[in-house]
This record gives C-alpha cells, sequence and structure tokens, in this order.
C-alpha cells in the first residue's frame, strides 16, 4: 500500500505531516472556539431569560 | 431577492447551519481523495522523483494563502461601501486561515526545495513575496486584536487588507515580474498550454477543491462564531448595565 519513496521518504512524509498536522490544529482550535462561545452565550441568554421572567 | 440579505447577521446564522455538515462532508470526501490519490497512486517524477507528491498539498496551500486576503479584500471593500458588519466579522475570521494556509505553503515548500534547490529558503521573489504576505496577515490578526472598538478595529484592518492586496497579488504574479530566481513558473495556468500530465493534474484539481471547500468551511464556522461573540458582548453589556 505504501508508495515506494525511496530517498525521498523523509521529505514527503515530512511535508505531509507538517501540512496536515497544521490544519488539524486550525479546525480543533475552530472548532473548540466556536463550542466554547456558544456556551457562553447560551449561558448568558438563560441568566437574562431567568431574570425577566422573575421581573415579571 | 437580494444577495444583501444575507449581511443581516440572523439571516446569515440561519442560512449557514444546515450548510455546515454538507460543507464539512464534501470538503472531507475531496480531501480524503486527492490527497490520497496523490500521496499512493501517482508515479514519481522524471526530474523530481517522489517529491512531486509534495505538489498535492503546496500548491492548493499557496493558492488559498493569496484567494483568502482577495476574499478579505472584496468582503473589507463591503465594509467600506455598505457597512454590512458580517462581511467585515468574515474578512477577520478569514485571516487565521489564511495566514495557516500561507505557513503551510511556505513549509511545505522549504521542505521541497531542500533536496530539489539545495537549500530550505532563497530571497526569491516568489518566496519573499509570500514571506511578506504572511506579515501581513499577523500584522491584519494583531490589529483587530489591538483595537477595542469594533467599527473603528474594521475600518483600520480593511486599510490594511487593501495595502497588503499588491502582496498577494505580487506572490501570484511575482514569477511574472521577475524572472530570475529559484521558483518555478506557474503549475496551472488557463491558457491552453499543458503544463503537467493527467497524473497529476485530476489529484491536483481534486485536492485544490477541497482545500477551497475547507477555507470556505472554517470561515463560515468562524464567522458564526465571530456573531455569536458580537451578541455574547452586546448581552454582557447589558447585563452590567441592570
Amino acid at each position: 500500500m505504501m508508495p515506494d519513496l525511496a530517498r525521498y521518504a523523509g521529505t514527503v512524509i515530512g511535508a505531509y505531516a507538517v501540512a496536515v498536522g497544521m490544519l488539524a490544529v486550525l479546525v480543533g482550535l475552530t472548532w473548540e472556539r466556536s463550542a466554547r462561545v456558544r456556551r457562553r452565550l447560551a449561558e448568558v441568554e438563560a441568566r437574562m431569560k431567568r431574570g425577566t421572567d422573575e421581573g415579571a | 431577492m437580494s444577495l444583501w440579505r444575507y449581511s443581516n447577521p440572523a439571516e446569515f446564522m440561519r442560512i449557514t447551519a444546515p450548510a455546515l455538515p454538507w460543507l464539512w462532508g464534501l470538503t472531507a470526501f475531496l480531501l480524503g481523495v486527492g490527497l490520497g490519490w496523490g500521496f499512493f497512486f501517482t508515479p514519481d517524477d522524471y526530474q523530481q522523483g517522489a517529491t512531486v507528491k509534495i505538489l498535492f498539498v503546496h500548491v492548493p496551500a499557496a493558492l488559498m494563502a493569496i484567494n483568502a486576503w482577495l476574499m478579505m479584500l472584496v468582503a473589507s471593500l463591503v465594509w467600506f461601501i455598505r457597512r454590512h458588519h458580517v462581511s467585515a466579522l468574515a474578512a477577520r475570521a478569514a485571516a487565521p486561515v489564511g495566514a495557516t494556509m500561507t505557513l503551510v505553503a511556505l513549509a511545505t515548500g522549504a521542505i521541497w526545495g531542500e533536496p530539489m534547490w539545495g537549500t530550505w529558503w532563497a530571497w526569491d521573489p516568489r518566496l519573499t513575496s509570500f514571506f511578506v504576505l504572511f506579515l501581513f496577515y499577523l500584522g491584519y490578526i494583531a490589529l483587530w486584536a489591538a483595537v477595542d472598538e469594533p467599527d473603528r478595529a474594521a475600518d483600520l484592518a480593511a486599510i490594511v487588507c487593501l495595502v497588503g492586496s499588491v502582496f498577494a497579488l505580487l506572490s501570484r504574479y511575482a514569477v511574472f515580474f521577475w524572472s530570475q530566481g529559484l521558483h518555478q513558473g506557474p503549475s496551472l495556468s488557463l491558457d491552453t498550454r499543458q503544463n503537467m500530465d493527467d497524473a497529476f493534474w485530476f489529484p491536483l484539481v481534486i485536492s485544490m477543491a477541497g482545500f477551497v471547500l475547507l477555507f470556505v468551511s472554517l470561515v463560515v464556522v468562524r464567522t458564526r462564531t465571530e456573531v455569536r461573540l458580537r451578541r455574547l458582548h452586546a448581552l454582557e453589556a447589558l447585563e452590567a448595565r441592570g
């Protein structure tokens, strides 16, 4: 299955590892930040809704 | 029906929510096929040997490094002219994605250059203009973070984007402006001349489509986060006022 990369195995695998690794980190950080902000917004909205309901 | 209705934050959130799973699914499929085909099933090049497989990550990343900045330019112009907040937030959301694409292009280019050119780096026109483009990305991101007032930050960042567009174009056309340098000419062009064999061309096009969709998916998620963040800050300010 693995292609014969001959003497360039380190170079080719290294380039793919660097590229895929950097993009995976970017995707991971993007999702993590998205989930964190969504959670915080839901908390504040729930808190404000409770405040409005109690005031009514 | 006007295109501008998508610049309404609520409308943008409503439209993009159901599209995201499809975008991510198609992105994963195209990247899997393009990179898998490029890595496992392409032949060696008669001059570059197996290092030609780096083409399938290097060229799409370089393409998106430039196109991300051009997308930011369009979004910045929309912000300047129409003052739509979603466009300013989309430009902000695209910057870290573009910076990462530039870094991937620079890193994979250096790894590829070492065995082919005998050096990791040279102050070649295309390499240098890409490096300057990366610095512009960092400056743009830093400017957004440094200015507290959102509209003022968007104005200043849009000006940086306009200035940086010169380098984005230079990165694209550097090989035409200056004939000297180590970097080869463009791998793909719209003219009729065949630049590469179909064995490389098909997986490269699929990989490029995957990178385009990865960029779109990331920018949509990040823009949605920026919209939520703005609402969060507004609600927190309201709460603080009692």
